[in-house]
């Protein structure tokens, strides 16, 4: 867990998930032999990746697929320049088709953070199939569940301050008020969060929690769980 | 075949009564064994039946004091009095007073490993005796043995589950979609639970044996207080239902490693391994050169921790 692709079908998994993720071989002494994600790797990824930050701008890997047509990937590329992002090379995987008979390719650009998810939503206006948005940008989802007074304690602003403070894009909310929204209520989080930065988000998000006197369900990241 | 150890045991709840019954099945004789009133001393063996059908029939379990457990012959010091926490007393100076008379201890005891490992440690360096305490972390499952097997410099963190009241209670209101108040109370019908639980479902048990798990690694330096510690009792039925929505579950897992020890309630897969149910426990042990051992089992129990305590009375040299 905590590793997981984002949007990513099945089988764009291993190529998807492969920056963070080293597998090591597992011995289990009562359970199934499993593989082991080694989240050490991160650390890796999150200096290069500010290392290559400059002037605001940040580099991204989008996936997508494509239609075997002529043209179809200069009409796919527009919307990167048209929302101020620069490319910065193109995989194209020709011999490589998914099981849906489209074309594979593996871009990379830079562009302003704030940029990138117009980029991303100017991509699949233009009808472009896109697997995975930012390996770069978001590189781990992680899940949470808070506890509280959650409606009370305003929940929009608790999630506003998640994605300030914690630098994290909230997927998806599910709100569990059995008792009424005034009474304890619960609520699942996914978070996409930058490859490296899930102990800083998850520290960040442990503090907002203790201001706003939530209990934090925190994920158990690093290795089979 | 190991040795054949003189055991003197202190405490006879569920371990130390245990540990007397099972000794001669693992060729150990029993030649001391005290409650907190009096005690019962015989340096050829004492007769173990009689001993504990006096103490589960009420009587005194001895005509002595319980102090005359330290002077008799005796090899080993079985130190299974009630975990203490601070100055982990009477457990820390039992095990002193047998360190510096140059015996071994075994301890089921938590306190003295968890508050004072570092003292505990100088005294085993001035002594003739060793300590051991496998029996401190995980019941029955052997997980400090298993750590000095893979010597514990290649271990780089242990976590998992160590408390079965907490396991019990959180399995069961997410199969059940119980509230926590409710199966707690079903837990104590049924015994997993304690009449005064709060020690497992705050997580001040599991914090204790995490405790232990980083001052082996570490070789000391942890004490409770060091420990960031959350319970379960925050955790509604809803939390429970969310979380499985999502293809997880909540269990009250510890991490300990050479940098610190945190006990709190978290996400894990629902079919992963360390979703163990019931009152089972489970400790994942990571190590730098082979990724990760898992070994789950019961963590508690008078047989099961005796059976620990035993086989480290089986690891000790002679004296
Ligand atoms: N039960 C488990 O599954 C388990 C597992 C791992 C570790 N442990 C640890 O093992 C230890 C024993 O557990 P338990 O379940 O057997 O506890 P228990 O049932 O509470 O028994 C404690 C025993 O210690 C005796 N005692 C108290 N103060 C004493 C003193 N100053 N001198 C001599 N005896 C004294 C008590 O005497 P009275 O009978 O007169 O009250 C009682 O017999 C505890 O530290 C516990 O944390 C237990």
């Amino acid at each position: 867990m905590g590793n997981e692709p984002i949007g990513g079908s099945d089988s764009d998994r291993d190529a998807a998930a492969d920056s963070a993720v080293e597998a090591t071989a597992e011995t289990a002494v009562e359970t199934n032999a499993d593989t082991e994600t080694d989240t050490d790797t991160d650390t890796d990824t999150e200096t290069e990746a500010e290392t290559e930050t400059d002037g605001g701008v940040r580099p991204y890997t989008v996936r997508l697929e494509l239609v075997d047509e002529p043209g179809e990937l200069l009409r796919a590329l527009s919307p990167i320049s048209d929302n101020g992002g620069n490319l910065l090379s193109i995989h194209h995987e020709r011999g490589n088709i998914t099981p849906r008979g489209h074309i594979p390719v593996e871009v990379d650009l830079e562009c302003p953070p704030d940029r990138f998810d117009d980029i991303v939503e100017g991509l699949r206006d233009a009808g472009v199939n896109v697997i995975q948005a930012g390996a770069e940008r978001y590189g781990e989802e992680i899940s949470i569940v808070f506890v509280g007074h959650l409606v009370e304690n305003d929940l929009s602003e608790t999630l506003s301050r998640i994605e300030a403070e914690a630098e994290a894009a909230v997927i998806d909310l599910s709100l569990a008020a059995p008792d009424g929204t005034d009474a304890t209520s619960s609520a699942r989080l996914r978070l996409a969060v930058d490859s490296g930065r899930t102990d800083a988000a998850l520290e960040s998000i442990r503090s907002i929690g203790a201001d706003k006197d939530l209990t934090i369900v925190e994920p158990l990241l690093g290795g089979e769980a | 075949m190991a040795a054949s150890q003189r055991l003197a045991i202190l405490g006879a709840g569920d371990v130390g009564r245990s540990v007397a019954d099972l000794a001669s099945e693992y060729g150990h004789e029993v030649v001391a064994i005290a409650d907190s009133t009096t005690a019962t001393v015989d340096p050829d063996g004492i007769d173990v039946a009689d001993a504990l059908d006096r103490k589960l029939g009420g009587e005194e379990i001895g005509d002595a004091d319980p102090t005359a457990v330290f002077e008799t012959d005796y090899d080993v010091l079985v130190e299974a009095t009630p975990t203490t926490l601070g100055d982990a007393d009477p457990g820390f100076t039992h095990a002193k007073r047998a360190l510096e008379t140059d015996h071994h201890v075994v301890l089921a005891n938590k306190g003295p490993v968890a508050e004072r490992y570092g003292e505990l440690r100088e005294l085993e360096a001035d002594s003739a005796g060793s300590v051991r305490f496998e029996a401190t972390v995980g019941g029955a499952i052997p997980v400090l043995s298993t750590i000095e097997d893979s010597t514990s410099q290649a271990v780089t963190a242990v976590r998992g589950v160590l408390n079965g009241t907490a396991n019990f209670i959180l399995t069961r209101m997410a199969a059940e979609g119980l509230d926590y108040e409710h199966v707690l109370a079903e837990a104590q019908d049924l015994g997993v639970a304690e009449a005064d639980p709060t020690f497992d479902v705050d997580g001040t048990d599991a914090a204790l044996k995490f405790v232990i798990l980083a001052n082996v690694l570490a070789d000391g330096g942890f004490s409770l207080e060091d420990a960031t510690v959350e319970g379960i009792q925050n955790v509604p039925g809803s939390a429970l239902d969310l979380a499985a929505e999502d293809g997880r579950t909540i269990r009250l897992i510890g991490e300990a490693t050479r940098d610190g020890v945190r006990v709190g309630p978290r996400l894990v897969p629902e079919n992963g391994a360390l979703a163990v149910t019931g009152t089972r426990n489970i400790v994942q042990i990571k190590t730098r050169n082979a990724g990760s051992l898992h070994s789950s089992g019961r963590g508690a129990g008078g047989p099961e921790t005796a059976t620990a305590v035993l086989s480290d009375v089986g690891r000790l040299p002679p004296l």
